[in-house]
């Protein structure tokens, strides 16, 4: 912790949970091996500015580093790129000392001009980066998301080692943002010299970088010899075997030809998987940043009622829905999942009581109930699960019709003021971007969601919990963390007394390896890289 | 004759073109909207906005077109707008899997077909003929993800005689052509059957025979040449049945061709690659049904007279 004692003459503050720098890697971990993951999806991009879902998100971990990074296993921020940092008192300047004698995979020295720029080009409308928005509290996002500027006002290098972040507003998450994959640290040079086609040729300063690629067949990423945690990636190689059905991945991997399923265990598979002890024993689980949950559209009637709402809440039973998916979720009672800071104990949320809706639908005007529709993602168990709330629905007299569309479609159909009363999220729920509070209310359940094209499909816009959300967020202040969650947690309160979701499980992670691979459970089912923490698991033959 | 083939090659043409603006309006009518598959759910309505004018989404249906047109015709199929690479990159590193399995499926179902039909002819009115119809009715009527499925788990897990998915070598080649050319061959054996039945009929084997010749000279050498000359000629129009057929087994066994490329980018409304792999597959059929007629052609002197 010697390092990050501050040198300037700013006021600090220390935004570092003590653990952060201490994690200690195996004692017995072993270097050297390589493995085999496969996946069903071609991976599409590997440039950390493009690269969005979940598949490609901890690959680009693993290719570059960025300014801050996460404890393996865990949601504790430590620091990535940045040997340390200072934030100044009123929370709006931060101040990143760099490492010194980090190497991209090209053989150059990583300087404080390459964080400059890898911000500037991810946050330039020509990237057409999904991520520009994350940066919107940096001084000039503005000018530069609009085109009006090429650089970023308030992101300067002071000196090699030293980069300056100013901030328009003050942002309690900002550094969460700085560890997000959009934030990585790229070389100019290997940008512009690859073009279009940089993420295809990605070149980083991370634990491996990209040997070959055959595309449709199969990935190699070889060890990084020069990287700058000592001893870390203990692999030699990762195979990711692209184009494999996950049952086809399953039976490649009992056979001893893979090492990690990368897309899972298929549902279809899961019940004989688990039921076999030798088999059971591989499988990690763990919970996940995710919550399912259905949406009732605020603006349609009968849902612009909230006790329309909340008699839907009490109509839903979560138990036999989780019984669908073979038992691999726990139930929800409110928008945040349970190993998400800020997720509030104790909150029971809407007991399942049938009756007690039926009466409270009858106390609304809706005594014979009312007709409705369900827009759900058309891929199993998706419909399955639209039938279960279906009848539950029909319990309470209301007759839900099911629109079963393709994921697209869905979407799109979300993103319309009027026209999906109620959506299940399965295939498209939300899964946290980074471990805070506040990556699950704007675009879902806050007002700048609610737009045409947005993803708060209930449409609720609620000005004084949008108000209260950005108090919270102007808590810079480490020592004043657990207030601003505190207030994080009344928010999501609020939400559920107005009730647009019916929050209904949490899915959890399990992670199947191969009997040789090692390394603690928690870098299986890790909240940030999914499905493995590539740079600290190991193989044991 | 070369006026014959010009005018088929000028009929190919406008075909293409024609399939060319029915994907296009098909794909812009959609209502999924792909600059927000590319600007995921985080995306400020400013991102969303920029990406849409970047890639030209922005302009009307026939702007959005006549781009598209005027970049096909310089042979630039376009960019990816998830992967960013060049679409024509992409098929072309995916084609020769796709060709090779198609090659493996054709022969996996003439050789099937073929005999079974042949078998059958001989045979006709037994059991070993009504068994051979069945078991090809299955075949054409068998769900090939389930066919593939059977297969892998058969021949690769069980007996472990193949890989389990994937591509390299012949012997993955095996599962996935056979799947692709059971279905296959329930055509050809019943088209093999009863065009044989009806050479046989013929008074030229009846004579053949007469003067002596073995069964099996006759059949092989005067009977077979004639009653395959129509089945040939349906090789070139199976390539359009292959092309719906690869997009599932290729994703069943691993194997890296088109259709899986196809099967991905419609998930994800990457409309670039959808379109260039629909006018890749519409060439495909398009040069299948050509070469079909010339075969015809050179085969039957009555077509060329004409």
């Amino acid at each position: 912790m010697k390092n990050l004692i501050a040198t300037t003459a700013m006021a600090i503050c220390l935004a570092l949970p003590a653990a952060a720098e201490s994690y200690q890697p195996d004692p017995n971990a072993k270097s050297g091996g390589n493995i085999v993951i496969t996946y069903k999806d071609d991976v599409a991009t590997l440039d950390p500015a493009i690269g969005y879902d979940w598949q490609n998100w901890s690959m680009i971990k693993s290719l570059f580093d960025g300014l801050m990074d996460y404890v393996p296993g865990t949601t504790d921020l430590r620091p990535g790129l940045a040997e340390s940092y200072t934030i100044s008192d009123d929370g709006m300047v931060f101040t990143f000392q760099l490492r010194a004698g980090v190497k991209f995979h090209n053989g150059r020295e990583m300087t404080a001009e390459d964080v400059v720029y890898s911000l500037n080009r991810v946050t330039n409308p020509k990237t057409q980066s999904p991520g520009a928005g994350f940066f919107w509290s940096i001084k000039g996002y503005d000018a530069v998301a609009s085109g009006d500027a090429e650089t970023l006002e308030g992101v300067t290098a002071i000196d090699p080692s030293t980069v300056q972040i100013e901030l328009s507003r003050p942002d309690a998450t900002f550094l969460h943002v700085m560890a997000l994959n959009f934030a990585s640290v790229v070389p100019q040079e290997a940008v512009e010299a690859a073009g279009d086609d940089f993420g295809k040729k990605p070149v980083g300063t991370g634990a491996f970088s990209l040997g070959d690629w055959t595309i449709g067949q199969s990935l190699v990423f070889a060890k990084n010899q020069d990287y700058w945690r000592d001893g870390i990636p203990y692999l030699d190689q990762i195979t990711f075997e692209v184009g494999q059905e996950p049952i086809v991945a399953l039976l490649r991997l009992q056979n001893g030809e893979v090492d990690v399923p990368g897309d899972g265990i298929p549902p279809a598979k899961f019940q004989e998987v688990m039921a076999d002890p030798a088999q059971a024993d591989r499988v990690v689980e763990g919970g996940q940043l995710h919550t399912g949950y259905i949406t009732l559209n605020t603006q349609m009637p009968p849902f612009d009622n909230a006790v329309v709402r909340r008699a839907v809440n009490m109509a839903i039973n979560k138990e036999r829905i989780i019984q669908i998916i073979n038992g691999r979720a726990v139930p929800a009672t409110q928008p945040l999942p349970p190993s998400m800071p800020g997720y509030t104990d104790g909150y029971a949320g809407y007991a399942f009581d049938p009756e007690a809706a039926k009466a409270m639908l009858a106390d609304a005007g809706f005594a014979d109930g009312f007709e409705t529709e369900l827009y759900v993602m058309n891929t199993d168990p998706n419909p399955r699960i639209a039938q279960a709330i279906q009848q539950d629905l029909a319990s309470i007299g209301i007759t839900a019709g099911i629109k079963s569309l393709a994921q697209a479609n869905v979407i799109a159909a979300g993103g319309e003021a009027d026209q999906a009363p109620m959506i299940w999220s399965g295939g498209m729920a939300w899964i946290a971007d980074f471990p805070d509070a506040a990556n699950f209310y704007g675009p879902i359940l806050g007002c700048s969601g609610a737009v045409q094209g947005g993803w708060n499909w209930s449409w609720y816009c609620n000005e004084a919990l949008d108000a209260k959300s950005t108090e919270a967020d102007a808590i810079v202040d480490p020592d004043r963390a657990d207030e601003r969650l505190a207030m994080w947690s009344e928010i999501y309160m609020e939400i559920m007394e107005d009730a647009p979701w019916v929050p209904v499980f949490n899915e959890q992670r399990y992670t199947m390896k191969s009997a040789r691979m090692g390394g603690a459970d928690a870098l299986y089912v890790d909240p940030v890289s999914i499905p493995v923490n590539y740079d600290y698991v190991f193989v044991t033959d | 004759m070369a006026g014959f083939v010009l005018q088929r090659l000028f009929q190919s043409l406008l075909i293409l073109l024609g399939v060319s603006i029915i994907t296009f309006v098909l794909l812009y009518w959609l209502p999924a909207d792909p600059v927000r598959q590319i600007a995921g759910r985080s995306a400020t309505p400013q991102t969303v906005e920029n990406i849409r004018q970047q890639l030209g989404l922005d302009q009307p249906l026939w702007a959005q077109y006549w781009r598209y047109l005027t970049g096909l015709v310089q042979g630039d199929l376009g960019r990816s707008y998830l992967q960013k690479t060049e679409v024509s990159t992409l098929i072309a590193s995916r084609l020769p899997a796709s060709l090779l399995l198609m090659a493996g499926a054709i022969f996996a179902e003439l050789l099937i077909g073929l005999s079974m039909g042949i078998i059958a002819a001989l045979r006709r009115g037994t059991t070993t003929d009504q068994s051979l119809m069945i078991i090809s009715f299955i075949g054409v009527s068998a769900p090939q993800f389930v066919v593939g499925l059977l297969l892998l788990y058969v021949f690769a897990v069980q007996l472990g005689w193949f890989p389990i998915g994937g591509y390299g070598t012949f012997s993955h080649l095996v599962l996935p052509s056979m799947t692709l050319g059971i279905l296959g061959s329930g055509w050809y054996s019943r088209m093999m059957r009863s065009s044989m039945i009806e050479v046989l009929r013929q008074d030229y084997v009846r004579t053949a025979r007469a003067k002596g010749l073995t069964r099996v000279r006759v059949t092989f050498r005067h009977a077979l040449p004639n009653a395959i000359l129509p089945i040939v000629a349906m090789i070139g129009i199976d390539i359009g049945i292959f092309m719906g057929g690869i997009v599932v087994v290729e994703s069943v066994f691993g194997w890296p061709g088109i259709g899986q490329l196809a099967w991905q980018a419609i998930q994800r409304v990457d409309i670039p690659i959808i379109m260039g792999v629909t006018l890749v597959s519409a060439t495909a059929i398009v040069i299948g049904n050509l070469l079909a007629d010339l075969i015809g052609l050179l085969i039957d002197p009555r077509i060329r007279t004409r």
